[in-house]
């Protein structure tokens, strides 16, 4: 262990639901619980905090609670913390733990992602939405031309490999056939019902090329990712998983004036700070609030070609939990709800500890990438077992 | 399939600034404008005060043609509110005389599985109180 370096060692998750009345304060202290447990560390040894997006004032279902807020509510000491959306999407918040760390600026970073968007849309009496008369900043690009959900602008870039490469829908449809298979393995998963072919190809369309099963769905739920130093590894009980390499890039923040998704220059740049390869991944834990972010990450960390990704899933054999490269082991967002990012490094360090359960694939894995966004923010943590 | 008749949508608008105020209200002139710069003739869109390829500030609104080609698209069919009428199209338009920059538009007038990639459009504004949308239909 190199005390230079940064490591995820503690990981929880609260209970996975839709219209969940748990506090989501409470949801995140029952994330941290877990984490705390499975690392043997007490709360009195975190002295660092990080999360996506901090509080959501607009929009609370989306973050609910900030950073700050937890470090209060917990009786955090924090000699370091941060809580932003302008960072390169969820998992920059660990990112930023991993720098923080290996700058000595904290020992043990508790880094967490809690939605609540499920019960905030049932309930909004207790969580109304910020209306205004007016929108401004990226919003006046969108909103109005009613392109304001994300699915809109996703199934843009969808649309363009469909028309450059000849994406199908059979091809896209693997990415939730994968993500439902894997979810019936997962005790948490918010859908536990298996889907077909038929099925999706019957799917009622959203945006086109993308049906409702290509889309995540709302969740109340909180991960916690628990990141150490290497020099406080002593203190910890369980099993450290390195990040190996980091990557978050953003070319331009916008939806539409970039000419690809920044999963792109992010998956190139990721390889250039490791001396692993691209050979050497076990399992990929790649984001998914639409099944087509998958794709432009398969082809953004170089396993396959720039337009191939149809074609690389195409039957869903090589990314099945028993194929060369499982893919979303746990559910992803489509299968395990929309946990929003911290969900793949989640699964990524289970899988790797070999604490999957049922869903736990074979051949020892050692080396596992995981992702976050894909649009205009997207970030990639190469984690390792050695 | 159903035409989409622009002004039966609702439609969010944008506060106006000083920003944003000479894109939002140049179709009052019949006029799509966009900031560009003018020491190096960068389009800079969204538009900001100061060029992003050389950091100039001489940064002026000038009118561009009003026509360009669907970069791409999608037909939007959830409605994402009560009042919505769907399905319509959504669409990213390379503008012409105006390298790099897109707009995300609707293509109104035609049939909404008629649009493709590659399609000529044309400006239409779309007047609702102070604003001027910039929506694109079809040329031809
Ligand atoms: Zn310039």
């Amino acid at each position: 262990m190199a005390a230079a370096e940064a490591y995820i060692t503690g990981v929880g998750q609260s209970a996975v639901g839709a219209g969940q009345t748990r506090h989501p304060l409470l949801l995140t202290l029952d994330a941290t619980r877990e984490a705390l447990d499975e690392a043997g560390l007490t709360i009195a040894q975190i002295d660092g905090v990080s999360t996506y997006p901090g509080r959501a004032q607009g929009y609370l279902g989306f973050s609910p609670v900030g950073a700050d807020e937890l470090i209060d509510a917990l009786g955090i000491r924090a000699t370091w913390y941060a809580g932003g959306s302008e960072i390169s999407s969820q998992l920059g918040a660990v990112v930023a733990a991993a720098a923080a760390v290996r700058a000595g600026l904290a020992r043990h970073v508790l880094c967490f992602r809690t939605v609540y968007e499920a019960a905030a849309l049932a309930r909004p009496e207790e969580y109304p939405p910020l209306r205004r008369e007016r929108v401004d900043g990226q919003a006046q690009w969108f909103a109005p031309f009613n392109a304001t959900s994300p699915a809109n602008w996703t199934a843009q870039y969808a649309m363009r490999h469909v028309k450059r490469y000849g994406l199908t829908r059979e091809q896209l449809a693997q990415i939730a056939l994968t993500a439902r298979a894997n979810a019936m393995l997962n005790p948490r998963a918010l859908v536990r019902q298996p889907l077909t072919m038929d099925e999706y190809l019957a799917g009622r369309m959203i945006s086109t090329p993308l049906c409702v099963y290509d889309c995540d769905r709302f969740t109340d739920a909180s991960t916690v990712l628990i990141v150490s130093a290497g020099a406080a590894l002593d203190e910890v009980r369980c099993q450290p998983v390195r990040i190996a390499a980091m990557a978050g890039t953003v070319e331009r923040h916008s939806w539409d004036q970039a000419e690809w998704m920044a999963s792109y220059p992010t998956g190139r740049d990721l390889w250039k700070r490791t001396d692993y390869r691209v050979e050497d991944v076990d399992t990929v834990q790649l984001y998914d609030g639409f099944s087509f972010f998958v794709l432009t990450w398969l082809e953004a960390l170089g396993f396959c070609d720039v337009g191939s990704g149809g074609r690389f899933v195409e039957g869903g054999k090589r990314i099945a939990r028993d194929g060369e490269l499982p893919l979303n082991t746990f559910g992803g967002q489509i299968g395990a709800g929309r946990l929003h990012g911290f969900g793949f490094a989640h699964e990524a360090v289970v899988q790797l500890r070999g604490r999957a359960g049922e869903r736990q694939i074979g051949g020892d894995p050692r080396v596992a990438v995981c992702t976050s966004g894909g649009g205009p923010l997207a970030t990639a943590l190469l984690l390792a077992r050695d | 399939m159903k035409k989409v008749e622009a002004m039966t949508v609702s439609r969010a608008l944008p506060r106006l600034d000083a920003d944003n105020r000479s894109f939002w209200t140049g179709g009052k002139d019949g006029q799509l404008r966009l900031m560009q710069c003018q020491d190096c003739r960068t389009f800079i869109h969204p538009p900001r005060p100061v060029c992003r390829s050389c950091l100039s500030e001489r940064v002026e609104s000038v009118a561009v043609a009003g026509t360009g080609v669907v970069d791409t698209f999608t037909v939007n069919h959830q409605k994402w509110h009560k009042a919505m009428e769907v399905p319509y199209v959504i669409a990213r338009v390379a503008l012409d005389g105006a390298p790099g920059v897109f707009l995300t538009t609707n293509i109104v007038g035609c049939p909404v599985d008629s649009v493709d990639v590659g399609d000529r459009v044309r400006v239409k504004f779309e007047q609702q109180d102070d604003v001027f949308l910039p929506l694109f239909e079809k040329i031809g």
